[in-house]
């Protein structure tokens, strides 16, 4: 199965530094594959060089997509993760 | 068999260690795109071991640092296990090249994808690069780039260090500092005065120093002896020791030979460290930098924000001199609310009480909370302003402070134009006080923030001391005192020169005040003129530093 997300990145300064790193974790941790786009251009989300090339921003749109068993549980988690503002929180 | 050499360098103080060398290893040079003689299994093989090794070494690197460090580390192990990178190595093998160009070239590929996108992930590609390096010198078996860590003190011998690369420093393991580039300000300096570290910088010869090599590092010979023979190193213990017995001797005041006294200062950035500077025998403040309160803001802070961190420093000093700087924005330090415009030449553009007399309400402000601070302290409260080029500012600014009901106020002499015109400057205020980081910097038209021009960036040279002998002479002659804050104070033969040519307090990082008192207290007053005067003589840095040394 596959499955979809639209969030809005909610970390002051961006999926730069510290919150780019506990994404990318997340995913790496997820088990199955999955993939961050931002506009045209899409990346492996266990890729921390696809993530920072993104250059997302604080209050940008992202789209997840994971594929496989358990995809929607992933992509909540992931969502999740996004949705906090982990500069504040450091 | 006994093969020792004696090579020479830029001592900072005068300390003394000996023992084992480690070298902080160069970045291995780029591997050539040649064909692969093992195939691609073999060398993916070489790869992944490789890749998990740095990893795990910079996981745990991150793990001792804790902090900033870490997270840094943290990133680059996750950098160096990138699935994409893993994916564009391994296409690279498939086509038959070997492990370290595959890594050199699939690196540089994403580095150049992140320099593109500039700004953060720009210097991203710097972290990148290091991982790069790391990878490939795991692959040839050399060791890891960057600062060495052989478990046991050491001497550490480099080409120069950065900023980053002393971060990660163990300081408790660092015998001596010794490195082939780099002047008396370059970053190395600084650090090893500020943590009374041995060093010699400038060592040309340094770069052949083989790892293991017991070496004795004479900071105030700026010599490296290798292997050096049983009554070298019994000699090497006993200077040790002298010098631990001169660390521990009384704080007696500051004075020459023959009792002329030299106030000893400290230089402090905030109200922390007053109490340290207490304890090393400081017999005041001689500068007191301000900018801390400012630097984090977006706008200045409030009178009553000001006044509690003034009283909180003057608390510390009762009866004692406290010599306050006004704020000095610009140039190395923009501040939002005072460097508006961009300027192409930020050194010599509105900084300093420039930018105070621009923005008159910052200045005034901070004057209110001095003299409010002052008012409640029993600290004898000195107010000076930074970058003065003019006899009209140095009257503006004591005409405002005396507004402000502060007693007394000075200048600061960073810039050629104040030390020629001393003497018509002096009448105009109370003090002078020689910054010579930025003297230096401007008689030698040499950035001090710029490694390729350290060499320039000497307060031996005799262009500067000349300017300094001005200022020393106008403040005899119109009995107005002249202190020197800056490195040169905290360098115990140039503080003699300089009181020889008329300094009357020296101001330093507190660190330096048990080797300037030692020193001081060898010479007399005509003494310390005569080591002065060779100094002044002389044609270059070197051969002042050379002439004094024979004079002393």
């Amino acid at each position: 199965m596959t499955a979809s997300r639209t969030v809005t990145v909610a970390s002051s300064h961006g999926l730069h530094a510290r919150p780019a790193q506990l994404f990318v974790q997340a995913a790496q941790e997820a088990g199955i594959p999955v993939t961050i786009a931002k506009g045209e251009k899409s990346v492996d989300a266990a890729s921390i060089l696809g993530v920072l090339s993104l250059g997302v921003d604080h209050g940008d749109e992202v789209v997840l997509t994971a594929e496989g068993e358990g995809a929607d549980d992933v992509l909540d988690a992931l969502t999740a993760l996004l949705s906090t503002d982990h500069d504040e929180a450091a | 068999m006994t093969d020792q050499a004696v090579l020479t360098g830029i001592g900072i103080g005068t300390g003394l260690a000996y023992g084992p060398v480690a070298r902080m290893a160069p970045a291995p040079a780029a591997p050539a795109d040649e064909p692969s003689e093992l195939g691609a299994e073999r060398e993916n093989a070489r790869v992944a071991e490789a890749i998990k090794a740095v990893a795990a070494d910079l996981t745990a690197r991150g793990e001792a640092a804790g902090g900033s460090a870490q997270e840094v580390l943290k990133a680059q192990a996750m950098m160096a296990e990138d699935p994409s990178l893993a994916k564009a190595v391994a296409a690279r093998l498939d086509a038959g090249k070997t492990a370290e160009w595959a890594v050199h070239d699939a690196f540089g590929e994403f580095m150049r994808q992140l320099q593109q996108l500039g700004g953060y992930l720009g210097e991203r590609a710097a972290d990148l690069a290091d991982v790069s390096q790391r990878v490939v010198a795991h692959l040839r078996g050399l060791p890891a780039p960057g600062v060495p860590d052989p478990g046991h003190p050491f001497v550490l011998v480099a080409d120069d260090l950065a900023p980053a690369d002393t971060a990660l420093l163990d300081l408790d393991k660092v015998l001596a500092l010794v490195t082939v580039e780099g002047g008396p300000t370059s970053h190395t300096a600084i650090l090893a005065r500020e943590k009374s570290i041995t060093a010699v910088v400038g060592v040309a010869g340094a770069g052949d120093l083989p790892d293991g090599t017991t070496v004795i590092v004479d900071a105030a010979a700026g010599q490296i002896v290798t292997e050096p023979d049983e009554a070298q190193l019994a000699q090497a213990e006993e200077r040790i020791r002298e010098r631990a017995e001169a660390q521990a001797a009384p704080l007696t005041p500051g004075a020459l030979a023959d009792g002329t006294e030299v106030p000893l200062l400290a230089n402090l950035g905030s109200p922390d460290g007053a109490e340290e500077a207490v304890a090393l025998g400081a017999e005041g403040v001689g500068l007191f930098r301000t900018e801390f309160l400012f630097l984090s803001a977006e706008q200045a802070p409030s009178v009553a924000e000001q006044r509690e961190a003034y009283q909180r420093l003057l608390a510390a000093f009762p009866g004692k001199k406290v010599v306050v700087r006004a704020l000095d924005a610009g140039a190395d330090k923009p501040l939002p609310f005072l460097s508006s415009s961009e300027e192409e030449n930020p050194a010599l553009g509105r900084r300093g009480l420039r930018a105070l007399l621009a923005h008159e309400e910052i200045l005034r402000d901070q004057l209110t909370a001095l003299a409010e601070a002052g008012a409640a302290t029993e600290a004898e409260l000195w107010v000076m302003a930074p970058m003065v080029s003019t006899v009209e500012e140095t009257q503006q600014f004591t005409a405002l402070t005396r507004e402000h009901g502060l007693r007394t106020a000075g200048v600061m002499v960073e810039v050629p134009s104040s030390a020629l015109l001393a003497d018509r400057l002096l009448p105009h205020t109370d003090f002078a006080s020689i910054g010579t980081n930025d003297l230096t910097q401007y008689t030698m038209a040499a950035d001090r923030l710029l490694g390729s021009v350290a060499a320039l960036q000497d307060p031996w040279h005799p262009a500067v001391l000349r300017l300094i002998a001005e200022v020393g002479a106008a403040g005899r002659a119109t009995g107005k005192p002249v202190g020197v804050c800056g490195e040169a104070a905290a360098d115990p033969l140039l503080a003699v020169v300089l009181v020889g040519l008329g300094a009357t307090t020296l101001s330093m990082t507190p660190a330096a005040l048990a080797d300037v008192r030692a020193e001081l207290s060898r010479h007399t007053r005509q003494q310390a003129e005569a080591i002065a005067q060779a100094a002044l003589a002389a044609a270059t840095a070197a051969e002042a530093r050379e002439a004094a040394r024979a004079a002393a």
